[in-house]
């Protein structure tokens, strides 16, 4: 077993114990979905102009919920101290918190993407994998930001407002491609799709390489 | 030379400024009297963009050479940045209510300019809110960077969202250009721009390291 993989493993196992952030996440994305619902009482066409707005938001909030405890964890009962002395790279830990946080997000949202389908009623028939590709890429972004965020605000007096604080405004490109992807499937006309796609993965690339470079910076004490 | 002469500069160079914004430079055709805010407008929102990217290269100077310095002119080039930035901003606004007739509008330059504001003060928010200045040095001086980083992408995304905002009229396109006097009259203002900038930043942080001295005395009688 490579030590990534022990990394990812023992994620896992803390996240089936505590079982914290994935429930969190699938119920903080339910409630933004259903508060839109009274909030803007969308029907018929106006419903396809909303939703990609409404699902992005419901997406974006539930996955800082559940980054914010991601490296906390491990700072409060000290195993960080215990991962930094282990023989893995820094940038080894980087990528195994991004697996693992990008799987949990993953598994929220097999639950809240379906339901906000079925809610908002929207008819989707091949576009459905296209939809799938955008949230995988969107939510990858959101996990490598979020992954090196959540270590630096673990360290603050603040942590639970200083994550969104840093995470929503650096993530803003990625949110408005994401958006404007959904929008053009849910849409006619789905021209300038690929651009907005290949927009997602040029920040997933960037943000996951430079993140993995300045990684040890974050965790050394 | 020392930084009171920079200020005595710049402090000559705003009244030089002031004349030629306002006196030298000839009237805009069609927006009149309003346009003579371009050249503040302007110079604050390049001084602000110079000043983060001073934080972006002094990021990575500390994190490569660990001197408690670097992060000192991070920090410092970050308050003055945003200020700039606050002024182009609050100029942009002012600028926008009798030309286009509104306050504001999500436009690619004015989103960008907001969001580059905003990712700024998270910048010094988080330096607020951690204790242990090493610590808090590095952790500043990622997020720095990857603010920076951030800025060319997000222009990317907003500019295919939609543009109002007037293209660049210094080194824009083939019909771009100014008047010569205007061009002289923002020469001007940029200089003193400039030297404000870096009037600011010296006493900035010659206020920052006697706070830390006064730190340093302080821990110094409490340890005894």
């Amino acid at each position: 077993m490579t030590p990534l993989v022990s990394l990812i493993l023992k994620d896992i196992a803390v996240e089936m114990r505590r079982r914290e952030s994935v429930i969190s996440m699938m119920m903080f994305g339910l409630l933004v979905t259903v508060i839109f619902n009274f909030a803007f009482e969308p029907s018929g066409a106006e419903r396809d102009l909303l939703a990609p707005g409404i699902l992005w938001v419901a997406l974006t909030f539930a996955g800082v919920i559940g980054l914010n405890r991601s490296l906390a964890i491990d700072l409060d009962n000290d195993c960080l101290q215990g991962l930094l002395l282990a023989p893995v790279s820094r940038g080894s830990l980087y990528v195994g918190k991004v697996v693992s946080n990008f799987l949990f997000m993953i598994i929220a949202e097999l639950v809240i993407v379906p339901l906000f389908i079925i809610f908002n009623d929207l008819r989707l028939g091949s576009e459905l994998i296209w939809l799938i590709l955008v949230v995988v890429l969107g939510t990858l972004g959101f996990a490598a930001v979020g992954t090196i965020l959540s270590a630096i605000s673990a360290n603050t007096r603040m942590r639970e407002v200083m994550l969104p604080v840093l995470q929503i405004p650096l993530t803003i490109p990625m949110i408005i491609a994401a958006v404007a992807a959904t929008g053009l499937l849910l849409s006619e006309d789905s021209a300038g799709f690929g651009a907005w796609v290949n927009l997602i993965i040029g920040f997933d690339m960037i943000f996951l390489i430079v993140s993995y470079l300045v990684f040890e910076y974050v965790v050394e004490e | 030379m020392t930084n009171k002469m920079v200020g005595v500069a710049s402090l000559m160079g705003m009244v030089t400024a002031l004349w030629a914004v306002f006196v030298y430079a000839p009237n805009e055709a069609t927006m009149g009297v309003v346009q003579r805010i371009f050249y503040f407008h302007v110079s604050a929102g390049m001084m602000g963009y110079f000043a983060f990217f001073v934080v972006f290269v002094s990021g990575i100077a500390f994190l490569v050479n660990r001197d408690l310095k670097w992060d000192r002119v991070a920090r410092c080039s970050a308050e003055i940045g945003v200020l700039f930035v606050t002024v182009n901003i609050a100029m942009g606004i002012l600028w926008a209510k009798p030309i286009w007739g509104i306050w504001w509008t999500w436009d690619a330059r004015l989103t960008l300019q907001l969001l580059l504001w905003i990712l700024f003060i998270s910048y010094l928010m988080l330096g607020a809110y951690i204790a242990d200045p090493l610590k808090r040095a590095s952790l500043q001086a990622v997020f720095g960077i990857l603010a920076f980083i951030d800025v060319p992408i997000n222009y990317m995304a907003i500019r295919w969202w939609r543009t109002q905002h007037p293209s660049p009229v210094i080194a824009g396109g083939t019909d771009s250009g100014l008047d010569p006097d205007m061009y002289i009259a923002f020469m001007i203002t940029l200089a003193a721009f400039m030297l404000l900038y870096a009037y600011l930043l010296g006493h900035r942080l010659a206020v920052e390291r006697t706070r830390e001295d006064v730190e340093y005395f302080e821990q110094l009688v409490h340890s005894q």
